[in-house]
């Protein structure tokens, strides 16, 4: 399976954008990757987007293992809570409307227009509900397809008709409030604006616990320097089953391509996908219209895309997926600082040691920040950032000392100096004013 | 005085034929000298002026130079070849250039009351001297890591002492452990730069280590358990290292250190009875223990001590003693000799009979200022503890001067006895006669004394070599003639307002020809000619206090400066000495310490004439007022001279003394 899929992710198999790594990453929305089937199926997160294509919402309600590892706590108390509040504000609307009802009769407009501001209201209740539900269901670790009591749940909520019933029969709403009966078609279209006009609100609760999700920050790794850390080893505690994720392998001159994004117009490159957007700008007015220049909105399966790992290409290299304790790397970006740093010449010296070389830039970068500053040195020569370092280095090695920096030394020696140079002449003054007859001048003492 | 006599007479010989002296070998002759020099230390002086081939031989036979000057360090060290220690605690500015031109058969040096040298100087003599085994540069507070970094150099090094040496890190302690891999004993007192980690690797580089001191330290438990591994570690001092704590020691419970015989921990605020209890199983070779003022003594933690089955010394000054825990040092700790209580709190006459009926062994104990204590305890102490040749009861107000006989009476090895502040009196000193070892003895603030009691000490103590009188009112001049007649081993002797004596005291006590701390301080009858007696009698004074003895004048500082070659340390206060005397007095050049406050004849200019004449001083006390009347520059000369001073702004006080002789109730405690 892994290497099928390896080999159905050559480059040549792709679109005129092939070599932007990304799309392996991020798909775009309705777009799917070459060869990778449609294993694990879209997850239930998606029926937040606006998604037209209602009969999709059905399938997409299928849990994605890889969701296991998201499932957050703290992201299903706020979910709680929030639903708490809107039943709360339901009910004491709908309890403003009876008394209402029993002092004043109002306009039956205004009365029509409160009922189904409430319907929408609980149908959000409920979807949230289902939503809260089911981000909890991966977490079972069970495929949604052996727990029958849920994918009833969720093909009840695939379902516009059953939803809309569902919806209309609740007893607990019947019995509190005298809603008058409004016809089937009527709520299941109201359901489903409701649905849309609520999208926005829910978006952000959903996103709101989990701030990288945000739509400012896009996490991708590629324009992020600082993600260095968790770039070759730090995933290896993930301990993935071999077999439970898939694993690409991109070829060394698409791992050193210097841009991944493409004009299609002029061919010219780019880094990042919002230069490239910028530049389009000049190609006509078609591409200056809001949707064009939007960012592009990350697609529902983009979360839940099936688990991608990466092999690097150098064969004998141990995050090569032929070597027998293969560990894979877990993003784009860990196959690039990988391959540079292991298999690539360090082009880039530091200016001022002129001694260390690195093959990543972002690695020069965090190392000048440093350079010269490793203040605590040894007499063979090695320097440490930490005294700690030095001191363990030093009693590991026989006949290493702790060296003290030269300047230190020497700035205490022209003190010392000075003061020699002050002190010799009070003395000089101080020892001709006494004339010594010929008598020892010493203690005279064993 | 007769070995003085005998070297004179030697040297006199020698002059009327050298060739006896040229035929005696070597090793002989520095074993006469050696057994001269003990009896009169200036007789090695005169021995060397009588001829020329004595001269050599007196320069062959020094081992140790303490020179009053740096400056003449070259000469002194050109004439004597054989030194291997050299003592400039003498010298408050020692530049570096001075130590670049020692010997290199030096083994010994110490530097520990100079300043004036760095790294540089360090660096010279570690170059110079290769095989120096002894260094001691404690107070070098303007010492560094670069200091350290060099002293690392010197391989050979055995012990070395950079106390208050603060601005040492581990850095120059990492140098240190890691060059001075002989090292056997090193005192880091006050140096607190220095962390666990540079602890840590000198316990593993330096592991001869026999003798250390961390006191003041920041030494927690991460490196006390290192420090306990040293296989050869004897004495550990961990006096007030706040970060010793129960925690620390009962992490040590499952090391053990068969070598560590001294531990002191006091002024450990952080460590209570059970870490105490903990620690003391680690260590079963223990001698000596010391807690004062650590943790309050609690019965368990003493039956602790149990499995400390050779303890011999115990302090635990300024404790509290909880009920029964003095008791329990007398069931458990039945081995010890030395027995330290003094300021402790909760210590009664129950108790405290009870533990010395069980030590009877004890040779020393401090009771000082266990003011609950009566009769009762100092009847037990003398039935029991018959052996004891110390024995200081300060300020124990409320023992009856019939019990104080007893001592006298019962234990007659005594030789050091402190009885200051209490109801002693004349047959309290005649009891004492039976104390021919006394050296020490202590009776300040007794009222009750009288020159009656003195003659009896005068008459059978006749190694007495430190007698306190201070404020001993009733005492006239025949008591202290008595005790000068009778004591010719004195050595110090502090009379001060004891207003009756009169010059003749002085004129008596000039016979003590050791005699080398005289504190008259507040006898306004004492004049110039007895000072002048004492300075020709007593050539050995180096500290000598005659504050308030406004008789004394010019005269007295002529004669001074005249004989007492050998005075380190003056207080002149409130004497009626002027310019004159003062200048005269600074011609002595071993003077480090003057005290010169409310004198009405001492001028600024004359004040600054001394001072500037008087290289070697370290510290002068002064009058505020002269601060603004003295050229700024000129003090500043002074200071890098290695000088320190002392403003005293302190209002002129009247003397009543002299008008009322019975003295006040004052304790000097």
């Amino acid at each position: 399976m892994a290497s099928g899929t390896a080999t159905n992710a050559d480059p040549d198999q792709q679109t005129v954008r092939s070599n932007s790594v990304e799309q392996f990453y991020f798909p775009r929305p309705g777009q799917s990757l070459p060869g990778i089937p449609p294993f694990f199926g879209p997850p239930s997160s998606s029926l937040y987007l606006a998604n037209d294509n209602e009969a999709k919402v059905g399938n997409q309600l299928e849990p994605n293992p890889s969701q296991s590892t998201d499932w957050d706590p703290q992201a299903i108390v706020s979910n709680l809570t929030f639903l708490e509040q809107k039943i709360k504000q339901v009910k004491d609307v709908v309890q403003s409307m009876s008394n209402r009802e029993n002092q004043v009769a109002s306009g039956s407009c205004e009365v029509a227009a409160k009922q189904q501001l409430i319907t929408a209201d609980l149908t959000s209740i409920i979807i949230q509900l289902i939503t809260t539900a089911g981000s909890l269901l991966p977490s079972m670790k069970n495929p949604l397809s052996s727990n029958p009591a849920v994918r009833q749940l969720s093909n009840t909520l695939g379902s516009p008709m059953g939803f809309g019933v569902n919806a209309n029969q609740r007893p607990s709403v019947d019995s509190k409030t005298d809603i008058p009966d409004i016809g089937k078609a009527s709520g299941y279209e109201e359901l489903i604006n409701s649905l849309n006009t609520t999208q926005d609100e829910r978006d952000e609760l959903i996103k709101g616990p989990n701030p990288c999700g945000g739509e400012g920050s896009e996490p991708t790794p590629m324009e992020d320097h600082d993600v260095k850390e968790s770039d070759d080893g730090d995933h290896e505690g993930e301990n993935l089953p071999p077999g439970s994720y898939v694993v690409l392998q991109l070829e060394k001159e698409e791992i050193l391509a210097p841009h991944t994004h493409f004009c299609l117009i002029c061919g010219k490159g780019f880094k990042r996908d919002a230069n490239l957007r910028m530049h389009m700008r000049g190609h006509g007015d078609e591409y200056k219209t809001a949707a064009a220049l939007a960012k592009p909105t990350r697609d529902s399966g983009s979360d839940h895309a099936p688990v991608t790992r990466y092999s690097c290409p150098f064969v004998g290299c141990k995050r090569n997926k032929e070597h027998k304790k293969f560990q894979p790397l877990k993003t784009i970006l860990c196959v690039k600082n990988h391959y540079k740093r292991s298999h690539c010449d360090k082009s880039y010296t530091c200016s001022r040691c002129n001694t260390k070389k690195f093959s990543v830039i972002a690695d020069l970068k965090t190392h000048e920040k440093h350079c010269g500053r490793d203040k605590w040195l040894c007499s063979c020569g090695t320097t440490f950032s930490r005294k700690d370092k030095l001191f363990g280095h030093v009693a590991l090695f026989q006949g290493h000392t702790p060296a003290l920096p030269m300047d230190d030394v020497k700035r205490k020696r022209r003190e010392r100096l000075f003061w020699t140079a002050v002190g010799g002449l009070n003395w000089n003054c101080g020892a001709s004013s006494r004339v010594e007859d010929g008598e020892i001048n010493e203690e005279v003492e064993p | 005085m007769a070995a003085a006599s005998a070297a004179h007479r030697h040297s006199k010989r020698c002059r009327l034929s050298p060739v006896p002296l040229d035929s005696l070998a070597d090793e002989l002759l520095f074993l006469v000298l050696d057994r001269v020099a003990a009896a009169d230390p200036r007789a090695l002086k005169s021995f060397a002026l009588a001829s020329r081939a004595c001269h050599a031989a007196e320069s062959r036979h020094r081992r140790v130079l303490r020179p009053l000057r740096a400056d003449l360090l070259p000469a002194a060290l050109a004439r004597y070849p054989s030194v291997s220690r050299l003592d400039l605690s003498l010298c408050a500015r020692v530049p570096d250039a001075a130590l670049a031109a020692v010997p290199s058969s030096l083994r010994a040096v110490d530097l520990s009351r100079s300043s004036g040298f760095g790294a540089a100087g360090i660096a010279a003599l570690a170059r110079t001297c290769p095989g120096l085994a002894d260094l001691d540069l404690s107070n070098g507070v303007h010492l560094g890591d670069a200091a350290a970094a060099e002293v690392a150099r010197m391989r050979k090094l055995q012990r070395l002492s950079l106390s208050r040496c603060k601005q040492v890190t581990d850095m120059g302690l990492g140098c240190v452990a890691v060059g001075c891999t002989d090292l056997r004993d090193l005192s880091l007192k006050w140096c607190i730069g220095i962390t666990d980690l540079g602890l840590n690797l000198l316990a593993l580089k330096c592991t001869k280590l026999t003798t250390l001191d961390l006191s003041y330290t920041m030494i927690t438990k991460e490196s006390l358990l290192s420090i306990i591994k040293l296989t050869n570690l004897q004495v550990l001092t961990l006096v007030g290292c706040i970060g010793i704590d129960d925690d620390a020691l009962s992490s040590l419970e499952k090391e053990y250190s068969k070598s560590l015989q001294v531990l002191d921990m006091s002024h450990c605020q952080n460590v209570t009875d059970v870490g105490v209890s903990s620690i003391v199983k680690s260590i079963p070779n223990l001698l000596e223990l010391n807690l004062s003022y650590c943790c309050p003594v609690t019965p368990s933690m003493v039956r602790s001590l149990q499995k400390v089955s050779k303890l011999q010394t115990l302090k635990l000054e300024g404790c509290k003693f909880m009920a029964d825990g003095l008791k329990a040092i007398g069931s458990s700790c039945v081995s010890i000799r030395e027995l330290s209580l003094s300021k402790s709190a909760g210590v009664t006459d129950t108790e405290l009979s009870f533990a010395v009926s069980k030590l009877k062994n004890l040779l020393k104990l401090d009771i000082t200022c266990c003011r609950n204590i009566t009769d009762v305890s100092v009847v037990s102490i003398t039935r029991s503890c018959t052996s004891l040749i110390s024995l200081r009861m300060e300020s124990c107000s409320h023992v009856s001067s019939g019990a104080l006989q007893l001592i006298g009476k019962h234990c007659s090895q005594l030789e050091e006895l402190d009885l200051t502040d209490s109801d002693l009196d004349g047959e309290g000193l005649k009891a004492l006669t039976g104390c021919t070892n006394l050296s020490s003895l202590k009776i300040g603030i007794c009222l009750r004394i009288s020159d009656e009691g003195l003659t009896h000490i005068g008459k059978s103590c006749p190694k007495l070599r430190d007698i306190d009188l201070y404020r001993c009112g009733s005492i006239s001049d025949d008591g202290v003639i008595q005790i000068a007649q009778g004591c010719p081993m004195l050595e110090s002797i502090n009379l001060s307002y004891c207003t009756e004596l009169t010059d003749r005291s002085l004129m008596s006590l000039s016979k003590c020809t050791k005699l080398n701390t005289l504190e008259i301080r507040g006898c306004p009858r004492i004049s110039s000619a007895g000072l002048s007696e004492i300075a020709m009698g007593c050539r050995l004074l180096s500290k000598l206090d005659i504050k308030k003895c406004c008789e004394i004048n010019d005269v007295g500082m002529l004669y001074l400066s005249q004989f007492s070659h050998a005075l380190r340390q003056i207080n002149l206060s409130y004497c009626s000495v002027t310019d004159i005397g003062l200048l005269s007095l600074s011609s002595i050049c071993g003077l480090q310490n003057m005290t010169i406050v409310h004198l009405a004849g001492i001028t600024p200019n004359g004040l600054i004439a001394a001072l500037m004449v008087c290289g070697g001083l370290t510290k002068v006390k002064l009058h505020e007022a002269f601060k603004a009347m003295m050229p700024l520059h000129m003090l500043k000369n002074v200071e890098a001279r290695g000088c320190m001073f002392q403003w005293i702004n302190k209002p002129f006080k009247v003397l009543y003394i002299f008008f009322q002789p019975a003295c006040l109730p004052l304790r000097y405690v």
